[in-house]
């Protein structure tokens, strides 16, 4: 946004700043949807919105247990009476049994080998509000914490905007699959303490956004002893635990914990129900921590965004419902794992590789075979292609701070299976019209993953003629809230 | 020991203030007419719980309000994915609607300027965070919200300077305060960035006239400073004179819209504090903004706005409940009122709020705010009602207690009564005027030793303070 002057001398510079992130290029793809998003029949030429890691693959079975359960819902003939007293509520402690709910679905998601206590479970509003509560408790402005990359692009304004925090990238590599390495946290800190920037933790997102990969045990119990070794904190944003759809299980640093020396203290744990249950609607951010002053406080914060009585009290019936939960775990696991093999397997056909994953709503799929050059330049024209020509919102890995340009985040839950087949169609179109257009040889597809020689692709894609020329117009490139006419449309992931 | 923030481990949230121990009494003894009818009543708490029978018969005949039935469940599904930070485009309407109804459609509200929040809790913090850095200050007349200290300041950095209001004046806010208030933070070297007003009041329970809000838009405007109007109380206006906004008055004053902002809420007005629906209004397109981006951190659950949207949406239910609303609180306000003056007991008059100004100075050993602490432990530990004192509320004079009213069904407000009349006889006669209510013996025995105490009452050493209520009439408010 554009400041007068006079407004920068008004507001605050937290409000004049840039570090809300809504000027990341991340957001453009967004701007490229709105205007023109696909809809199979009213639209099929336009953009598909492969950008939203939601999961919306199980409403069927939601529905029909509200359908079965009218005393979840105090607006109900049968709920009514409890009306007044949830809309009373308002007690920072939140409703004992959403508390004993939570904790339960958390036990469930990891495997049942930890129990979670209801009196540690803090509300926040949604992840970003837990996130930035677990900073505001941890860390003064100037601290900073350690985020291996690449990571969730909110991150920056949630961890960093209104707290002053800073965020040290830990840079994984492709060459060994993203692995966070004791070596690359250590080098991470040590460059930090150079600098005379104070870490005061961790934060790792476990399964990883945009990765979809989980954590193994190893890396954990070196996280674990990282973190009490430099006597800082653990924070394990664990919001994807139950969108794993194949091994290796889920395992939570709570578990690791439980056969370790360690500072408990140290380690604390976000959740919401916003990916695993598909209620980003419903602000359901969790802080779970081992460390009572840190929940206390966190408490204490939670009353700038608890989360609705009447939502909690909705929650609470819907989550101790043991039956209704387990069978929604199976399933949801099942169909994001169909969903998953439907576009690994076409994009495969195509030659196009994507880092092996058995979480989340999302595929890290590789595209460095067709950049032009090595460069983040490069992937964000690679970007502006797939994004005005393919038509399709993915999301650069730039965005997610990946230290490896040609990588892209792409949604695979938050679509129908038409959609789904529309989408693959279109990369497949791409990638072939690509090939067609090189005139050396090209390395014939048998079916497995193959890559083109880079300097052939890179010609076909250097035309500027595949350039939208107004997406580079300043008024595109503003940072701002998606247009208000399209009611799905989110501002954030 | 594991090293946390300064915000973390500083005071800042506010609970270490003795306003919690009364809390804690009553956690730990909650009165219950059957179970615990010894137990500390809660008059610590503006809730609004007057109107519940008559939004559930509305919830009755409107089951498409909620996600959860079968007329709203085709719904549930797009509700619970819609996490845009605008909020639902009938929610805003819906709510930009209730705010000029209540406001006699004296003025339009843009939907488009509607921004989410946690609760009045969240907007307070947020607005705190778009227009001051840490530091910097915002000058709040006292008496106020004791939350203020925490939602404003807590994690923001941003201090507090006090605007004195005193008795003498009704508590209402002068110029003359205002430019001492602002002096003051000079001299302190800290800048000020704002002035947070409540209005209707809490604690008072009074609506501010026009012609002192004219006058607090242009010392704002002269010091180009921001204006912040808390207004959650609004709907709870329950009598003359009317509640005026500054949305209205900037309509007739001049002014630099851009440092006009208000903050609303559902939890006073609709009694909803559960649902966390805090809105923040800025006539400032820069802070809609920002405010709106901020927002991510405590939206209003989607389930929730659609109800909301729907509730709000039906005109008839807004005027009706509008209308209730008014009526059930000015019953209550008048019969709590008048009761308590039989005892002598006066508070500030008032027409808004869930509760009353209460008047105590004349029961104080002496006027130092240890007694009025003194005081307030009797009456939390010996009559068991859990009241605020005024110094929780940063209030410049001993003896001014916070009673609510409006969170408690008839016959528990009896049994405070009983208390607070058992209490007065016992303890401090002399206050009691000659003229009683006519109903009992109690009357009866009280007059007799009234003539006698009338006397004391008129004695210059007595109790000739303004503040009490005149003998001849019961149905007389205390005044200053």
């Amino acid at each position: 946004m554009e400041f007068t002057r006079k407004n920068r001398q008004l507001l605050s510079r937290i409000a004049t700043n840039d570090r809300h992130g809504e000027n990341s290029p991340y957001f453009d793809g967004w701007k490229a949807y709105d205007s023109n998003p696909f809809h199979p029949i009213h639209n099929p030429d336009g953009v598909i919105q492969m950008g939203l890691a939601e999961n919306p693959l199980c409403f069927d079975l939601i529905e029909k247990w509200i359908r079965e359960n009218p005393d979840a819902s105090i607006c109900t003939a049968e709920g009514l009476d409890k009306f007044k007293d949830i809309a009373i509520y308002q007690d920072y402690h939140g409703l004992r049994e959403f508390r004993e709910a939570v904790a339960k679905l958390m036990g469930r998601v990891g495997g049942n080998r930890v129990t979670f206590d209801p009196n540690r479970i803090v509300m926040s509003g949604g992840a970003t509000g837990a996130n930035e509560t677990a900073i505001f408790c941890l860390a003064d402005p100037g601290d900073a914490f350690l985020v291996p990359s690449p990571y969730y692009a909110g991150f920056a304004r949630d961890l960093r905007w209104r707290t002053g925090v800073e965020i040290v990238p830990v840079h994984c590599k492709s060459s060994n699959n993203f692995r966070i390495t004791r070596a690359a946290l250590e080098e991470a800190y040590e460059k930090a303490q150079r600098s005379n920037i104070n870490i005061k933790g961790v934060i790792i997102t476990n399964p990883s956004n945009p990765l979809g990969t989980v954590l193994d045990k190893e890396t954990l119990r070196s996280l674990v002893s990282f973190v009490t070794d430099k006597k800082i904190h653990l924070v394990s944003d664990e919001i994807y635990a139950a969108t794993v759809f194949s091994s290796p299980r889920f395992i939570s640093v709570a578990e690791v914990m439980q056969d370790m020396d360690c500072n408990r203290d140290l380690i604390h744990i976000i959740y919401s129900l916003s990916k695993d249950m598909g209620f980003p609607g419903f602000r359901v951010g969790i802080v779970y921590s081992f460390n009572d002053d840190v929940t206390n406080c966190a408490r204490k914060m939670s009353s700038f965004g608890l989360v609705s009585s009447q939502t909690q009290f909705l929650l609470a019936s819907m989550l101790s419902d043991d039956e209704f939960v387990g069978n929604f775990l199976r399933e949801s696991s099942k169909r994001l794992a169909k969903r998953r093999h439907v576009f690994t397997k076409g994009l495969e056909e195509v030659g196009i590789s994507t880092i092996k994953s058995n979480a989340g709503l999302f595929f890290w799929m590789d595209m460095r075979p067709l950049l032009k050059e090595q460069t983040t330049k490069a992937e964000t024209e690679l970007w502006r292609v797939i994004i005005n020509k393919v038509k399709l919102n993915v999301s650069p890995g730039s965005s997610f701070h990946c230290s490896e340009p040609g990588w892209f985040r792409v949604c695979f839950a938050n679509m129908d299976d038409k959609t789904v087949e529309v989408a693959l169609d279109r990369i497949r179109e791409f990638v072939l019209q690509g090939k067609e257009e090189n005139n050396h040889e090209a390395d014939k597809s048998q079916g497995r993953a193959q890559r083109w020689r880079k300097q052939n692709l890179r010609l076909s894609f250097s035309s500027s003629r595949l350039y939208d020329e107004s997406l580079m117009s300043p008024h595109m490139i503003s940072p701002h809230s998606p247009i208000p006419h399209s009611p799905l449309v989110r501002a954030r992931t | 020991m594991v090293s946390m923030s300064k915000i973390a481990t500083g005071n800042g949230h506010g609970e270490n203030s003795p306003y919690f121990d009364g809390w804690k009494a009553y956690e730990t003894n909650p009165f219950h007419p059957i179970d615990r009818p010894d137990g500390v009543i809660q008059m610590g708490l503006a809730e609004n719980q007057l109107c519940f029978e008559f939004i559930k018969k509305w919830l009755m005949e409107h089951p498409e309000a909620s996600l959860c039935t079968a007329e709203g469940v085709n719904r549930f599904k797009e509700t619970a994915l819609f996490q845009d930070y605008h909020g639902m485009p009938e929610f805003r309407q819906a709510v930009a609607k209730f705010m000029g109804k209540v406001r006699g459609d004296r003025v339009k509200f843009d939907p488009d300027r509607i921004v989410m929040s946690g609760g009045a809790t969240g907007a307070h913090e947020m607005v705190a965070f778009c227009l001051a850095d840490p530091g910097e200050a915002l000058l709040v007349p006292t008496p106020y919200y004791p939350g203020f200290d925490r939602d404003l300041r807590w994690r923001t950095g941003v201090e507090l300077v006090p605007v004195i209001c005193e008795s003498s004046h009704n508590f209402q806010i002068t110029r003359t305060a205002m430019e001492a208030a602002y002096e003051k933070a000079q001299e302190a070297n800290l800048k000020v960035k704002g002035l947070l007003i409540t209005n209707p009041s809490n604690p008072l329970g009074t609506t501010m006239d026009r012609e002192t809000l004219k006058s607090i838009v242009k010392f704002i405007n002269e010091k180009n400073i921001h204006l912040i109007g808390d207004e959650i109380y609004a709907a709870t206006v329950f009598k003359d004179p009317e509640f005026v906004s500054i949305s209205e008055v900037i309509q007739e004053v001049e002014c630099n819209h851009d440092l006009i902002h208000i903050v609303y809420s559902l939890s006073k007005d609709m009694g909803f504090p559960g649902f966390r629906v805090g809105i923040v209004y800025s006539y400032n397109d820069a802070v809609v903004n920002c405010a709106r981006k901020m927002s991510s951190y405590g939206l209003v659950s989607s389930q929730t706005q659609h109800l909301i949207a729907t509730m709000l949406n039906d005109d008839d239910f807004l005027h009706n409940f509008i209308m209730e609303s008014k009526e059930q609180l000015f019953k209550r306000h008048k019969y709590f009122t008048w009761s308590l003056s039989q005892v002598g007991i006066g508070s500030l008059k008032s027409n808004g709020g869930l509760f009353i100004w209460m008047d105590l100075r004349k029961l104080l050993k002496e006027k130092t705010f240890d007694a009025e602490m003194d005081l307030w432990r009797v009456i939390i530990n010996e009559v068991k009602l859990n009241v605020s004192p005024g110094s929780s509320f940063h209030c410049h004079e001993p003896g001014w207690f916070r009673v609510c009213f409006a969170n408690m069904e008839d016959n528990t407000m009896e049994v405070a009564l009983s208390r607070i009349r058992s209490f007065i006889l016992k303890n401090n006669e002399s206050i009691i005027p000659r003229k009683l209510c006519r109903r009992s013996s109690l009357k009866l025995s009280l007059s007799r030793s009234l003539s006698r105490r009338m006397d004391d009452f008129m004695s210059p050493a007595g109790i000739m303070s303004p503040h009490s209520p005149l003998p001849q009439s019961p149905l007389v408010r205390a005044r200053t």
